[in-house]
């Protein structure tokens, strides 16, 4: 959102007193509407005559802090007082709120500029009244907490009781307002507590799980453990026979075929099974007996994809990404050479709120609870997928119990949809966790084969990479590609990016710093190797190579993936590098016996990170990560320090589970793991001790819930190699016998 | 099956099978909905509650072996909101998701019945079965420790203090 010359505040009188505030923006003219549009606004800002100030949180809320941040924001500029303001969660409206989606660490860049105007547009509006109601200069008032003050008359008002009239006050220019200088804050930059935190530690529903409807059913769905499988038959009768089932019954599914699992591709078949409490639908599941048809996912092996991207590796590309210079004539000259083979697997979003959707049909239109991250593209499946407008599409927006990008897809809310349909009548989906396993959209899995020089000035003179990845021909799977800026594109004279992409049938997606979760192992730890081939202290070749001279930036290609970007910045860069190596004492203390450091930065979602990781390896190969620095640069200000640093603990965290247990493999098609004792995450016992520290630049503020996370897989590498000499071309570790210590 | 069960205090007859587990009996017959179903298989910890003042996973405990003693879940953990952990959890803002919360405080509290002071090692052993899928690990230690500290001194904060200003909004 950008406040422009079509944006303004929006001032709306409430009926029993009190005002609505909002950004409102004049639509282009369009073919539609024609030049004389209506706005679309958004209301955020209710002052009621009590004065209680309530915030409307637009976006989803995953456990990414953004229905407390985004108010925070609001309330700042508005001079609210916090300790009182409300926080409300609205529901989805494409009528009211303009990109309510929780995805691309995006809720901060998108919404830093508008959302202070709207709160200090808010808080001159109520000058405004005030100073007119006094008959005072409003030069001579000031606010705080809430009221606004005339200090030479000694009198003050609260927004409530001037509400009213400021409903009736000319709206001022939401570009022309005045916002505070950041070291005026009390609200941002310091930590504010989530705002759901108070009702989480005691218990109360918050969550999509949670909610339900007076004489609302329950539903299991199964599906073809081979994606996009049929059901042939099935044993409905005996399963309506048993206790508290309404009904059974198969679902053929609207789901797009193809080469190729698009994005969120429809209703998938399945058998819907439908009770009294989800209790009894899933034990009548357990008796179920399905014939499926398969379909032509059914040979696809975990194996099998392994050994085709080694044959794809020997044999010419399939295209080429991007070329540089002479890469193979530089190789050729170079006084090093070295080659990795890296691969990475599929793995599971697996939040730990399982999904789930209630749906509630009546007559020609639908009802949805859902903590989806992208509600517009649910209503939209839905609709279409049912047959109905999408303005008969009502979504209500939940708490979601962890999102990593698993709820940037709508399956679920489809199939709560159709089951809801079926049975006329409120009907609450619940998927089991095996189902979550069984039917994710995967982070891809990939291969990439490495070559690079460097001169006898160990400088890198050449680099060139293979990547294997997935799709049929020029169609790639969801979140499988890579961008031709994808560093160190540029900073190396001599650079190709090859591609050859191997078929696949299985549902992929983002998943946390999509591309970049496993784009920066590869490319930092190859760096690393190069590194030390170059007999170069890892931190120095790192900051050597962002002081080379770039080439020009292109544009960025079509739809092309990837977060490296042409606004990458090595300047930024270097200055989380520096303070990474500054905090954790690189080079300049000596470590305990048997510990070692590794160093890795990423840039991705704007933000810039670097991260050092303190790592010791036994000789039974038990891994232990004492102590990790983060380095962070998204911008001149940390909207709400506490809750930000935590989400950096949890990138490093989520990043080590990724690192050594985590993948999801295929055999006949089918998903192997199925819980999370297959598919495991890292225990408080292996939790290292994190260390965040901001490096704060005259730039917009930006994300950090996903570019925290890339950097800490390579760094710990990195520290393994240093530890053992042993380089780690492959993750999960678990697969060449590592573990936890 | 009738099955009799006190949950936080309250007594209850439920006619439900004898090996429906204690989890789907506490969120969806009594409709306390804090208790979190996340694995089924006793992997995770989100289901934990007490029995008999001890932290059992509530996904693995069929009904008929939850009626021999008290059961607590995180909504009885105190009458107000200000037991321990809870003031702790408030005061050091661990969540993120806060989906695993509910399991993560009634293991916690469970260890710090039994151990009030509480070492990084206690704590590793007594909290290994809860899974933080958003990985607020480092808090969640914090906490636990703030929560000793605060059953333990003469800290221990009145409601009126504990700043839950916020709660009151609907979501």
């Amino acid at each position: 959102m950008v406040v422009n010359r079509r944006s303004f505040l929006r001032v709306t009188a409430l009926a029993g007193g009190g005002v609505m505030l909002g950004l409102a923006i004049k639509p282009k003219a369009s073919a539609q509407f024609g030049p004389g549009a209506p706005a679309v606004p958004n209301n955020f800002i209710r002052i009621d005559p009590d004065g209680t100030v309530t915030i409307m949180a637009k976006d989803p809320e995953v456990g990414q802090g953004v229905k407390t941040m985004l108010p925070m924001l609001i309330a700042e500029e508005l001079d609210a007082d916090w300790k009182t303001v409300k926080i409300e969660q609205t529901d989805f409206d494409d009528t009211k709120y303009a990109m309510q989606f929780a995805g691309g660490s995006l809720a901060t860049p998108f919404n830093w500029d508008p959302m202070r105007r709207v709160g200090a547009a808010g808080r001159q509006l109520l000058i405004s009244a005030a100073a007119q109601t006094w008959k005072v200069p409003e030069a001579e008032c000031s606010t705080s907490a809430g009221r606004v003050h005339h200090a030479g008359s000694n009198r003050s008002v609260g927004y409530g009781e001037i509400a009213s009239k400021a409903a009736a006050m000319p709206a001022p220019d939401l570009q022309k307002v005045k916002l505070k200088d950041p070291k005026d804050y009390k609200i941002i930059g310091k930590s504010q507590r989530g705002y759901d935190v108070p009702k989480i530690v005691t218990g109360q529903p918050v969550f999509a799980i949670d909610f339900t409807l007076p004489n609302m059913l329950f539903a299991v769905y199964q599906k073809c453990p081979v994606f996009g499988g049929k059901v042939v038959s099935a044993n409905l009768d005996e399963i309506k026979s048993m206790p508290g089932i309404r009904d059974a019954f198969v679902v053929e599914g609207k789901m797009k075929d193809g080469t190729v699992a698009e994005n969120d591709p429809g209703l998938e078949p399945g058998i819907a099974i439908v009770a009294d409490s989800w209790w009894q639908a899933q034990t009548a599941r357990k008796k179920l007996q399905v014939k499926w048809d398969e379909g032509h996912g059914a040979s696809q092996s975990s194996v099998g994809f392994a050994q085709k991207a080694l044959e794809i590796s020997k044999q010419p590309p399939a295209k080429t990404l991007r070329k540089d210079g002479d890469p193979d004539g530089a190789l050729a000259s170079a006084a090093k050479v070295v080659e990795g083979a890296y691969a990475y697997p599929f793995i599971s979003h697996a939040p730990l709120e399982p999904q789930n959707c209630t749906a509630h049909w009546q007559g020609d239109k639908i009802e949805i609870w859902s903590n989806s991250q992208i509600p517009g593209g649910g209503r939209t499946l839905v609709a279409k997928t049912l047959g109905i407008p999408e303005k008969s599409v009502t979504v209500h927006m939940q708490r979601g119990g962890g999102g990593f990008g698993r709820r940037l897809t709508n399956d679920y809310m489809v199939e709560s949809a159709w089951i809801s349909k079926t049975m006329n009548a409120p009907v609450k989906l619940l998927w089991s966790r095996e189902d979550d396993f069984a039917h994710d959209y995967y982070r891809p899995g990939g291969f990439q084969f490495l070559k690079a020089g460097v001169d006898g000035s160990g400088k890198i003179v050449a680099w060139q990479n293979h990547f294997v990845s997935w799709g049929d021909g020029d169609k790639p799977a969801p979140s499988s590609t890579m961008g031709a800026t994808e560093f160190p594109a540029r900073y190396i004279p001599n650079y190709a990016l090859h591609n050859t992409n191997q078929p696949l049938w299985l549902k992929t997606g983002a998943l946390r710093a999509p591309g970049s979760n496993v784009y920066a192992f590869v490319i930092q730890s190859f760096i690393d190797e190069l590194a030390h081939a170059a007999g170069k202290d890892p931190v120095q070749f790192r900051l050597d190579l962002l002081s080379n001279t770039p080439l020009p930036a292109p544009a960025p290609p079509p739809g092309g993936g990837g977060f490296g970007g042409p606004a990458f910045s090595a300047e930024r860069t270097r200055g989380v590098v520096q303070l990474v190596a500054e905090k954790s004492g690189w080079g300049k203390r000596s470590l305990a016996s048997g510990r070692s450091l590794g160093v890795a930065f990423h840039f991705s979602h704007m933000g810039y990170f670097a991260e050092v990781a303190e790592v010791s390896v036994n000789a039974e190969k038990k891994v232990k990560v004492h102590k990790v620095w983060v380095a962070a640069d998204i911008g001149s200000q940390i909207i709400n320090p506490g809750f930000a640093e935590n989400l950096c603990h949890g990138a490093v965290i989520d990043g080590l589970s990724e690192m050594m247990g985590q993948e999801i493999t295929l055999e006949g098609g089918a998903v192997m793991q199925h819980n999370f004792d297959k598919h495991p995450m890292v225990r408080i016992a292996q939790a290292p001790e994190v260390e965040v520290h901001w490096l704060k630049t005259d730039n917009p503020p930006t994300g950090l819930g996903e570019p925290a996370l890339p950097p800490i897989i390579p760094a710990v590498c990195n520290a393994i190699f240093t530890a053992t000499g042993q380089r780690i071309r492959e993750i999960p570790l678990s697969k060449s016998g590592y573990g936890w210590a | 099956m009738a099955f009799q069960l006190t949950v936080n205090g309250r007594s209850s007859t439920v006619d439900v099978p004898a090996d429906m587990p204690l989890l789907w009996v506490i969120r969806d017959v009594l409709k306390l909905k804090g208790t979190k179903y996340g694995c089924g298989i006793g992997a995770c910890g989100a289901c934990t509650v007490h029995l008999n003042g001890k932290a059992v996973r509530s996904c693995q405990t069929p009904v008929s072996a939850a009626t021999k003693g008290p059961i607590t879940t995180l909504e009885g953990l105190s009458p107000n909101g200000t037991h321990p952990v809870q003031v702790a959890w408030l005061e050091i803002d661990v969540p993120q998701c806060g989906y695993c919360q509910a399991g993560q405080m009634m293991s916690a509290a469970a260890l710090l019945a039994k151990t009030p002071k509480p070492t990084d090692q206690d704590i590793n052993a007594a909290m290994n079965g809860n899974l933080c899928r958003c990985g607020t690990y480092i808090r969640i230690r914090q906490a636990i420790h703030k929560a000793s500290e605060i059953a333990t001194t003469s800290n221990l904060k009145k409601p009126s203090e504990v700043a839950v200003g916020q709660s009151g909004a609907q979501q």
